[in-house]
This record gives C-alpha cells, structure tokens and sequence, in this order.
C-alpha cells in the first residue's frame, strides 16, 4: 500500500518541476474543462481546435519580435486569436459560409503562417516548444499567467453562466428578453482565446485543445445537467493531467502528450460505460426493449 | 391597460428582407384586450408581420407603434423556435426561464416564483412533468411547455406564430382555452393560423393578408368566400 502511496506521490514531493506542471496543468483544466462544456453544447467542438491554430502567428511573431518571451508571445497570441475569432464571425455574418468553415478557413491559414514565421527565426527545438509546451520547465510568470486566467475565466463564467446556458438553449428567446446574448457570445470567445494562450505554455497549442475538449465530451457521459458536467470536465482534467504527469515521468515520454493520452483514455471509458448514452448502457437498454416487446407478443 | 385602446398601430407599414418585400401598405390597429388570427395564403407575410410587431425587422417604409405597456411587456412565441432539443434542461427550467424579466442572469426564483412554475406547468396539463428532461417530451408536450413559459411571462400582448401546426387535436383544444383565458384577463393575443375552422369557431377578429391586407375586421365578414378568393388570387399559395 505505501508502496502504491509512493508511487504516486513521490515524484511530486522530491521534484519541484513536477509540482509546477501540476499545479499548471491543474489550474488549466480548472478553466478549460468549463468552458469545454459549452463548446460541446454549442455544437462548436472543432472551434476550440481552430482557434488553438489561430493564435499560433500572434505567439510566433511575439517570438520572432522578442525570443522566448512569455509577454511577448502571450500579447501575439491574444491579439491573433481575438482578430481571428471577429473575422471568422464577420465572414460567416456577411457570405453564405456556416461559421465552423469559416473558422476552418481562418485557422488552417493561421497554422501556415504560424509555423512559416517561427521556422524563419526559431529551431525545430523552439517549434516543438510552441507546439507541444513545456509542462515540465514551467517558470513563475508562465504559473502565474495560467493561475491568474484560470481564477478569471471561473470567476466570469459563474457570473455569465445563464447567460450562456440560455444562449445556447434558446438564442431567440434571449434576443426577445434583451439579453446580450451577442456580448455573452464575445465574451464567452475572449475567454476562450484568454485560455488557449495561457495553455500553450503548459500543453502546446496542439495539445491545448485536448485538456479542453476530452474532459468535456467525456463528461457528458456521466451527468446531466450543465452545472455538473462542469465540474465533471474540469476534476476529469485533473485526473488526467496527475495521470499524465506520472506516466510521463516513469516511462521518461513527453509530458504533454501523455496527458492528453490520458484524458483521451477517460473519454474512451466513459463513451463505454458512461449511463448516459456510453455504448453499453445502450446496449443495455436496446436488450430490455426487445424483452419487453416479446413478452408483450406471448401474453 | 383601456380595453378598446390602440395596443399595436401599424401605420403603412411595408417589410421585407433579403430581396424580396413581404408585406406592403399595411395599416390598422390591434385594440387592447382583442383576440385576432392572422390568416393568408402561403407566402402572404404572416409570420413577416409578426417579426415586424416584435420588433425583430424594422420597417422598409412606415411605422409600428406599441402601446407603452405593450412595448415593455411583449411575448412572441416564433413559429420554428431556436430550441435546442439536445440542451440538458429540464422542463421546469425551461418554463422557469419565462420569469427572465424579472430574475435576470443572476437572481434565483424565491418560492411563490417556484410555485408559479408548478402552476404554469398544471395549468398546461403538465404537472408531474417537471422533472422530465426536454429532450424526452412530445411535440405537444414540449408546445405546453412553451405556452406555459409564455404565461410566466405575464406579458400584454402575445404573438404567437402558428402555435398549433405541430400538434394533436387534444393539445390544440387545450391550449385554445388558455388562448381564450388570456383573452379574457384582457390581453392582447394575435395568432397566426392556417386552419380556419379554428379561426372562425374561437376568434372574434381576423386579419386576412395576401402580402396586402385583404380585409381586417369581425372574422365571418372577413372569411367571406369572395375575400378567400381574391387572396388566393394574390398569392400563388393555397388556403385550406
């Protein structure tokens, strides 16, 4: 047993990296998973993806302009993602393209123009830096940046939480009550964006959208209600982000990676067995119909 | 609130969207306290008409005027509600949300807030199915729900936009008498409809548009066969 007990715990105890990308990856899935859970619920799962793309030229002409400097490509990364987000908007508003290809169309060229202007100045080393993070060299600015987004993104989200709830239950009946269901919506956006630019430090902006998305759709296995899937994705996060950790440090694999794995072994064994449409609770249920439906042709 | 005052005023009102104008020159008024059906062939700018009243499509050319107390306390009910079926919500909440005028995004029902949720819901024939996600109700019971989230609205005029197109015979009856109710605590009600036994067995007032108005007034003298025919004339669409 305390074998087990030190297994689990001793990385963390004996290693002050391992504390820091925990408690960073932690304080990410806090807010991600949350937010996951509407994008889920807005039927908006791959924005999350093109929007992790499209703050990549911000962070790379940060780097390009200063180094490796946290302000720097956090300020690029903000600046894109949010200019990107109103153009994808407007150009969905204004032409007959659906909003998801249109974000599609923004964030594929993002990704291009992101990985040109970081292989013009950058390394293969600093591309993987950019990409897949550093979890594991996380210093107190790039703690602080992730820490202090999480604590915000929480904080507005209780605060614009049925705003949004109705927003996507029922967008007309918001319009028709003056609810700002716009400005919820660009709200909702720059946290969005706020979060993917926190995240790249910790995960990647590749893998940053896993720590959102796994949690969040594996959640919805499991509870019902908006409010409780919430804080399912988020301690689902966390789970994955320890689990990934610790595998990543005994099996000496890249940390970011196995905790998306991670997470992406939670979303698998809740598509499983979760009771709220997992596949063999389906399964269950389709069995019982058809008992009921022949016992109802004997009698 | 006067019974027999202008509620909604429609001063040569023409609408339209994308390219294309909907309805043109329409003037008249909704008293206070009526109960009127909007009827007219397909593409005649019913539900148009509607989204000009509520506000939702300003006018090309001309005016509509609400009646103070209309214009802070107006409900529409849209014909193809942006409902999400897959929202996990449950019929309580849904209906809970028509007190949104007065709870807002932060305050919580108190509890004769909550027990005029359960109200509503008996009162649609609901009771007992607050605690049902959305997701598992019929087409009728999911109308009820919305009928009942109109009257937590507490609104003075009511828009409704083809309320019985999507259900049973039984629902209809009894959302007609919640109509009628409505009608009878002095509220404004407009409804579009397509069948006009309905029309001419429960409302007083019609409003017959064929992208123009045909004629507006007492419903037998409006649903006359020449009126009938000359809107159908008008529109490339069929009456029932």
């Amino acid at each position: 047993m305390s074998h087990w007990l030190e297994l689990l715990t001793q990385p963390f105890i004996d290693y002050g990296f391992m504390r820091r990308a925990l408690a960073g990856a932690w304080a990410l899935s806090f807010a991600a998973g949350p937010l996951g859970v509407f994008l889920v619920l807005r039927r908006l799962s791959l924005m999350g993806d093109a929007m992790a793309h499209a703050i990549l030229p911000g962070v790379a002409v940060g780097f390009l302009t200063a180094g490796l400097s946290l302000s720097a490509m956090t300020l690029g990364g903000l600046v894109t993602g949010v200019v990107v987000a109103l153009l994808a908007g407007l150009v969905s508003r204004l032409t007959p393209l659906r909003e998801d290809a249109s974000f599609a169309a923004f964030y594929l060229v993002s990704l291009g123009l992101g990985v040109l202007l970081v292989s013009l100045r950058g390394t293969n080393m600093d591309l993987i830096h950019v990409l897949f993070g550093t979890v594991l060299g996380l210093n107190d600015p790039a703690l602080l940046l992730v820490t202090a987004v999480s604590s915000v993104t929480l904080l507005a989200l209780a605060g614009l939480f049925r705003v949004l709830v109705v927003e996507c239950l029922d967008p007309s009946f918001l319009r028709s009550e003056g609810g700002a269901g716009a400005w919820a919506h660009m709200a909702f956006l720059l946290l969005l964006v706020l979060n993917l630019v926190a995240g790249f430090q910790v995960l990647g902006t590749l893998m940053v959208v896993g720590i959102m998305m796994l949690p969040a759709t594996a959640a919805r296995f499991w509870v019902r209600a908006v409010g409780g899937q919430m804080i399912l994705a988020a301690a689902l996060g966390a789970l994955s982000s320890y689990a990934g950790l610790l595998v990543s440090f005994y099996h000496d694999v890249p940390a970011s990676p196995a905790i998306i794995l991670a997470a992406g072994a939670l979303y698998f064994v809740s598509v499983a067995f979760g009771p709220h449409g997992g596949v063999l609770q389906l399964a269950r249920q389709a069995r019982l119909r058809r008992a009921r439906l022949l016992e109802s042709m004997e009698s | 609130m006067v019974v027999g005052q202008p509620a909604i005023e429609l001063e040569r009102v023409w609408l339209g969207w994308r390219d294309r104008i909907a309805v043109r020159d329409v003037s008249g008024v909704f008293e206070q306290g009526s109960l009127t059906a909007i009827v007219g062939p397909n593409g005649a700018g019913k539900s148009t008409l509607v989204k000009g009243i509520a506000g939702r499509l300003n006018p090309l050319r001309g005016r509509i005027h609400l009646a103070v107390d209309v214009a802070r306390r107006l409900a529409c009910l849209p014909q193809s509600a942006e409902l999400d079926l897959g929202f996990p919500i449950s019929t309580f909440d849904l209906v809970a949300l028509g007190a949104w005028h007065r709870v807002g995004a932060w305050r919580g029902l108190d509890g004769p807030g909550l027990d005029a949720v359960d109200e509503a819901l008996r009162v649609v024939g609901l009771a007992g199915f607050g605690r049902r996600p959305v997701d598992t109700l019929s087409g009728g019971q999911l109308q009820r729900a919305l009928f009942a989230r109109l009257m937590l609205r507490d609104a003075r005029a009511i828009l409704l936009d083809e309320p019985f197109s999507a259900v049973d015979r039984a629902t209809t009856e009894d959302l007609l008498d919640l109509l009628h109710a409505w009608h009878a605590e002095g509220r404004t009600v407009i409804a579009v409809l397509h069948d006009l036994d309905i029309v001419r067995a429960h409302f007083p007032r019609t409003l017959l548009l064929a992208g123009q108005v045909v004629e507006w007034g007492p419903t037998e003298q409006v649903l006359s066969p020449a009126n009938l025919h000359l809107a159908r004339h008008l529109c490339a669409g069929g009456l029932q």
